[in-house]
C-alpha cells in the first residue's frame, strides 16, 4: 500500500511517508526518502494486537502493538486498504500451526552440522556435572524417560539418592500436573539445594506417604541441616483457596522437619493486567511527571518485580548463609517457581552471570522444566488468559540487578533485550511449545536453529565492558540491599520504550567502553610485537648502534570511537509556541503543554478481576504437526536494520 | 540571551521610555524577540497590584511574551522537604513509593526547568531570536533558566573551567541570594521565608543532562555534590553573602579562600573530572519525557543507598580509560 504515513508518538512533526508491504513473515514499511529509504520490519510473531481507529480527514489510522513493546502507528489513506491490511494482519499474527512460524522458514545458511553444533552449545548434563551432581547425595533418574511420569518435565531429572522410583512416582501422583520435587540447583559448598515442584494435592486433609518421603529425602541429601524450607510463592489467600479445589500446600504437621513460608507473588492474570496498565502509561502522549509516576505505581509493575526479587533473595540466603535446602513451588510450578529459582541461582552462582551460564540457566529452569512458552507468549493463537509476561519479569529482574551491580555480569542490557525479543519472534526454535516432549515430537532441533548459537556468534555485541571475572563484585553471592530499597527499582525504558530513540541517551557508554577496551588490547599487542622486535634487534646488533624503531603505520589517530557528535540530536517538542510567529497575540496566556489526564476513556477495559480467585488451571493444548514450508533469509531483531534481501508480496 | 527582573508597570500601567528604548535597540529593524516570563500569566498580572507586572505588547511591539511558570520560594522548599522525607522514610512500601515521590512534585519541577531552558535555547538556536528571561526579582528562576540554557547551548560551559565561569557569572555575580536561599536545607524546621533550593534544582538539572549525555560534560557527579555541599556550608567564601555588594562590604575576597582555587588543584581536580568526556561542539537537547527524568539518587539517597558497587563501576570506567 502506497502513501502510508508512519507516525512518531513523541513528535507529530516526525511523521514519514512511505510504502507498506505485507509478506508471509513480516510487515515492512519503507520510507520514501530518496537517500535513506529507511525500513521498519516487524515479524508477524511479534504482533500482539492490531487496532483500527476512527477514520479522520488524513486517512485511516492503524495501530500495531508488538510483544517487544514496539508500537507502530500508521495512517493509510484509503479505508478499504486499511481494512484489508487489518484483516490480513489479524490472520497473519495468529498462526494456527507451528509450521506457519518463522523458525521453520528462517535460513541462516548454515549446514546440517553447524545447525547441530548450535543446538549442542548449551549442554545441561555438563551443567549438572559442573554443579557437582551426581554425587553421594544426588542421582540422575530416568523414571521419566518416556514422559510417563510427568509430561511437562524433562526425561532426565536429578533426585535425592534416597528417593526410589516408587517414591518419585507416588509423589508425582500427589502433585499438580505430576510435577514432583526435582533438583534445580545444588550448592557444592554446603550441600544445600534448591528443588522445585508444583503444589501438593492435599486439599484440607489428604496425605501421601511417598510425597512426605520425597521431602524427607531432600532433607537427608543435606546432612548439614535438620530441616528444609518449603516456599510457596503464592499469596496465602490464593493458596488457601486452592485447598477447596483439592490442592493447596504442605502442612507442617504432616511433613516433618519443614519450615513453611508464603512469599506472595501474584498470579499470571494480575501480571498480565499489570503490564497492560504500564504499557498504557507508556503510550500517553506528552504525559506529565505526575501522570507517569501515578500510572506506573497504579500498574503495580515494579512492586511485582520486587516481590520476585525478594523471593529469590530469601532462597539465596537460605542456601548460602543458612545452608538450608529449599523446595519451591507455586500452583503448577512452571511460572513463579521458574522465576524465583532462576533469580536465586543467579544471586548464588557467578557462573550464571556469564553469557554462557545465563543461557544455561534459561535452558535449565525455563526450557527443560516445561515453562509453557507457547501458551504464555502466544506462539500460536490460543487462550488469551494464558498470556502473561512471566519470563519478561525474570529478564527485568536481571536488568535491575545489573543496574545495582554494574560489574557483576559478563553480558550487557542488549543481550537481555535481544533474548526477550527472540522469545516472541519465533525466529529460532528454542522457545517453542510447552514442554520438552512437544519439542521433541516436532523435531525442533532438526528443523530450526538455536538462538544460543546466534547470540554466541555475536557475543562481542553483548559484552559488558565493566565485567572482570576477577573483580570482587563478580565473585560469590550477590547481596542486594533488602531495605530500604524501593528506589533501587527503576523503570526500564530501554525495554518498554526500546524503539523510542528520542528517549535514550544517544551516546552508548557500553559501546564506547568496549571500543576503548578493544583498542587498548590492540595497542598492547602491538606494543608486545614492537618490544619483541626491539629485543631481537638489540640482540643481533652490537650495543652502540642506534636502533631505529619502526612505528607501525596506524592509519587512524587514536582510533577511539569518539562519541557520536556527528549524530546531532534534535530538540523534541518543548513547546507549541514556536510554530508560526506571530500568529497569536502575546497578551494571551499561553496554554500549558496539554497533559493528557488519565481518564476512563483512555483505559482499555481490563480483564475481569481474577486476582482474588484461586489460581486457574489451563488445559494443555493439542498440537498437530504438519510439514514446513520453504523460505528466504531475513534480517535480525532490530527492525530498523537494513535487510539483505526482501521477499515481497503484492501489498 | 538576556536577563532582568520584572518591569514595574504597576496598577497604573506606567511606562519607561528608557526601558522600551533599551529593549528596542537590542532587536534589529523588523526582528522579533521572545520574553520568557517564569511566572504564570495570572501571577504576572497580579504582580501589577504590588507594583510589578509585564511588558505590554503595545509598548514592546517587537517582543513576544511566553509564560512558563516555574516554582520558587516556599513551595519549592516544601517540595524539597517532602522529597527528602520520602527518601528517608523506612516504613514506605513499594506500593506507595512512587506516589510519595510524585506528591513531592520535585521531579515535575526538574522537568519544567529543563523544558523552559530548552525553550530558551530553542529560540536562540533554532529560531535565531534573542531572548529575555525574567521572573519577579530576576534572582531565582531567571538564573536557573539562563544558566541551564547556556549549558545546553554552549560547549564551553560544559568544561570544568567553563562551568565554574558560568556559576560565577549566572549565579554568584548575578546576585542569587545564597545566604538567604541556602541557610538550612531540608531538615530544618525553622522554615525561613527566604529559603528555597533553586541552586539545587539547577544542579539536579545539570545532573539530568550528564545522565543523558554521558560524554558531553567534562565534570561528573562528584562536582555537583561538592557544589551542593558548599552552597549550604563551606570552608570557602565563594557562596557567601547574597550579592557582590555584600561580598565587597564583608571583604570576602580579602579574607577567605576561593572554592575554585581549591577545586582546580591538580590532585583535587582529578576527582571531579568525567573520564568519558570528549568535546561535543553541538547543542545537547535533552529529552524531557518523564521516563528520561530520574531521581538523583546520588544526592537524595546519598546516605541511604549503598554506593559501593556503583563506585566500583566508576573506578572500572576510569581504569579502562586510563589504561588506554
Amino acid at each position: 500500500v502506497e502513501n502510508v504515513r508512519l507516525l512518531d508518538r513523541l513528535s507529530s512533526r516526525r511523521a514519514v511517508l512511505g510504502t507498506l508491504y505485507l509478506t508471509a513473515t513480516h510487515v515492512i514499511f519503507v520510507e520514501n526518502g530518496s537517500e535513506t529509504r529507511k525500513e521498519t520490519w516487524v515479524l508477524h510473531s511479534q504482533i500482539s494486537s492490531i487496532e483500527k481507529q476512527a477514520t479522520t480527514a488524513t486517512g485511516c489510522p492503524l495501530l500495531i502493538r508488538c510483544k517487544n513493546f514496539q508500537v507502530i502507528q500508521l495512517v493509510i489513506p484509503q479505508e478499504r486498504d486499511c481494512h484489508d491490511v487489518y484483516i490480513s494482519l489479524i490472520r497473519l499474527a495468529r498462526p494456527v500451526k507451528y509450521e506457519e512460524l518463522y523458525c521453520f522458514s528462517f535460513n541462516p545458511k548454515l549446514d546440517k552440522e553447524e545447525r547441530e553444533q548450535g543446538w549442542k552449545l548449551v549442554d545441561l548434563n555438563g551443567e549438572y556435572n559442573r554443579m557437582g551432581v551426581p554425587n553421594n547425595y544426588w542421582q540422575i533418574s530416568d523414571v521419566n524417560r518416556d514422559y510417563g511420569v510427568c509430561d511437562s518435565y524433562p526425561t532426565e531429572v536429578y533426585v535425592p539418592k534416597s528417593a526410589t522410583a516408587h517414591v518419585i512416582v507416588g509423589s508425582s501422583k500427589f502433585r499438580s500436573r505430576r510435577r514432583f520435587p526435582a533438583l534445580s540447583y545444588y550448592c557444592k559448598g554446603n550441600n544445600a539445594s534448591i528443588c522445585r515442584s508444583s503444589q501438593p494435592l492435599s486439599g484440607f486433609s489428604a496425605r501421601c506417604l511417598e510425597d512426605e518421603q520425597m521431602l524427607q529425602a531432600i532433607r537427608k541429601a543435606n546432612p548439614g541441616s535438620d530441616f528444609i524450607y518449603v516456599v510457596d510463592t503464592r499469596p496465602k489467600l490464593n493458596a488457601m483457596a486452592n485447598r477447596a479445589a483439592g490442592k493447596g500446600y504442605e502442612n507442617e504437621d504432616n511433613y516433618s522437619n519443614i519450615k513453611f513460608q508464603f512469599i506472595g507473588i501474584e498470579n499470571i492474570h494480575v501480571m498480565r493486567n499489570s503490564l497492560q496498565k504500564m504499557l498504557e502509561v507508556c503510550e500517553l502522549k506528552s504525559p506529565s511527571m505526575s501522570d507517569f509516576l501515578w500510572g506506573l505505581e497504579n500498574s503495580g509493575w515494579l512492586k511485582h518485580i520486587k516481590a520476585i526479587m525478594d523471593a529469590g533473595i530469601f532462597i539465596a540466603k537460605a542456601v548460602a548463609e543458612e545452608g538450608v535446602s529449599v523446595l519451591v513451588h507455586c500452583s503448577d510450578g512452571w511460572d513463579r517457581t521458574a522465576q524465583v529459582c532462576s533469580v536465586a541461582s543467579l544471586l548464588l552462582d557467578p557462573y550464571y552471570r556469564t553469557m554462557k551460564g545465563f543461557m544455561v540457566l534459561i535452558e535449565k529452569d525455563w526450557i527443560s522444566f516445561g515453562h509453557k512458552f507457547n501458551h504464555r507468549y502466544g506462539n500460536l493463537d490460543g487462550d488469551p488468559k494464558e498470556i502473561s509476561p512471566v519470563i519478561d519479569q525474570f529478564i527485568e529482574c536481571v536488568w535491575q540487578l545489573m543496574e545495582q551491580f554494574p560489574c557483576a555480569f559478563e553480558f550487557n542490557e542488549r543481550f537481555l533485550i535481544h533474548i526477550q525479543h527472540h522469545i516472541y519472534s519465533c525466529q529460532f526454535g528454542n522457545f517453542l511449545c510447552n514442554s520438552q516432549k512437544e519439542r521433541r515430537e516436532l523435531k525442533i532441533q532438526e528443523r530450526t536453529y538455536s538462538l544460543w548459537a546466534h547470540l554466541w556468534k555475536n557475543r562481542a555485541d553483548y559484552l559488558n565492558p565493566l565485567y572482570r571475572s576477577d573483580h570482587r563484585q563478580t565473585q560469590g553471592t550477590l547481596h542486594p540491599q533488602i531495605a530500604p530499597c524501593n528506589f533501587l527499582y527503576k523503570f526500564w525504558s530501554g525495554m518498554y520504550n526500546r524503539f523510542e530513540k528520542g528517549l535514550h541517551p544517544r551516546q552508548s557508554v557500553t559501546d564506547y567502553l568496549m571500543a576503548v577496551k578493544e583498542e587498548t588490547q590492540q595497542l598492547e599487542e602491538e606494543l608486545e610485537v614492537l618490544q619483541q622486535r626491539l629485543a631481537n634487534l638489540q640482540k643481533s646488533q652490537s650495543g652502540d648502534n642506534k636502533v631505529k624503531s619502526k612505528q607501525q603505520d596506524r592509519s587512524k589517530q587514536s582510533g577511539l570511537y569518539t562519541s557520536n557528535n556527528s549524530l546531532a540530536n534534535t530538540p523534541q517538542e518543548y513547546s507549541n509556541d514556536l510554530k508560526s510567529f506571530p500568529s497569536r497575540s502575546p497578551s494571551q496566556g499561553d496554554e500549558e503543554d496539554s497533559a493528557l489526564i488519565l481518564t476512563q476513556d483512555n483505559l482499555k477495559s481490563s480483564d475481569p478481576d481474577l486476582s482474588a480467585n484461586s489460581d486457574q488451571e489451563s488445559g494443555v493444548e493439542d498440537l498437530s504437526c504438519r510439514s514446513p514450508s520453504g523460505g528466504g533469509c531475513l534480517p535480525s531483531e532490530d527492525s530498523g536494520k537494513d535487510s539483505d534481501e526482501a521477499v515481497f508480496l503484492a501489498g | 540571551l538576556l536577563r532582568s527582573s520584572q518591569p514595574l508597570t504597576g496598577p497604573n500601567r506606567r511606562r519607561s521610555r528608557e526601558d522600551e528604548k533599551l529593549l528596542g535597540t537590542i532587536l534589529d529593524e523588523g526582528e522579533r524577540g521572545f520574553i520568557i516570563d517564569t511566572r504564570s500569566a495570572q501571577a504576572a498580572k497580579q504582580a501589577r497590584m504590588s507594583g510589578g507586572g509585564t511588558e505590554p505588547k503595545s509598548s514592546y511591539p517587537q517582543w513576544r511574551r511566553l509564560h512558563r511558570p516555574l516554582e520558587r520560594g516556599r513551595p519549592l522548599q516544601e517540595s524539597f522537604i517532602k522529597l527528602v522525607e520520602a527518601c528517608n522514610d523506612p516504613s514506605l512500601s513499594m506500593d506507595r513509593w512512587l506516589s510519595r515521590l510524585e506528591s513531592s512534585r520535585w521531579l515535575s519541577h526538574v522537568k519544567a526547568a529543563l523544558s523552559t531552558a530548552c525553550l530558551a535555547a530553542q529560540c536562540l538556536d533554532r529560531e535565531g531570536s534573542k531572548v529575555l528571561v525574567h521572573g519577579a526579582e530576576g534572582t531565582d528562576t531567571t538564573l536557573l533558566v539562563t544558566a541551564l540554557a547556556q549549558v545546553i547551548l554552549d560547549p564551553s560551559c560544559r568544561t570544568l573551567e567553563g562551568f565554574q565561569g558560568l556559576l560565577e557569572r549566572e549565579w554568584i555575580e548575578a546576585g542569587h541570594p545564597f545566604h538567604l536561599r541556602c541557610a538550612r536545607s531540608a531538615s530544618s524546621h525553622a522554615r525561613g521565608k527566604q529559603e528555597a533550593p533553586l541552586f539545587l534544582l539547577f544542579l539536579d538539572c545539570v545532573w539530568q543532562l550528564s545522565r543523558q549525555f554521558p560524554f558531553s560534560l567534562e565534570f561528573g557527579e562528584q562536582l555537583l555534590l561538592a557544589l551542593f555541599d558548599n552552597a549550604y556550608a563551606s570552608a570557602f567564601g565563594t557562596f557567601l553573602c547574597n550579592n557582590e555588594k555584600e561580598r565587597s562590604l564583608c571583604k570576602v575576597k580579602e579574607s577567605t579562600h576561593s572554592l575554585w582555587a581549591w577545586l582546580n588543584q591538580p590532585e583535587e581536580k582529578q576527582k571531579y573530572l568525567n573520564p568519558l568526556y570528549s568535546h561535543n561542539s553541538l547543542v545537547i537537547w535533552p529529552s524531557v519525557e518523564p521516563q528520561s527524568i530520574q531521581l538523583w539518587q546520588g544526592l537524595f539517597l546519598r546516605w541511604i543507598r549503598p554506593s559501593q558497587h556503583l563506585d566500583e563501576a566508576w573506578e572500572e570506567i576510569q581504569r579502562l580509560v586510563e589504561e588506554n
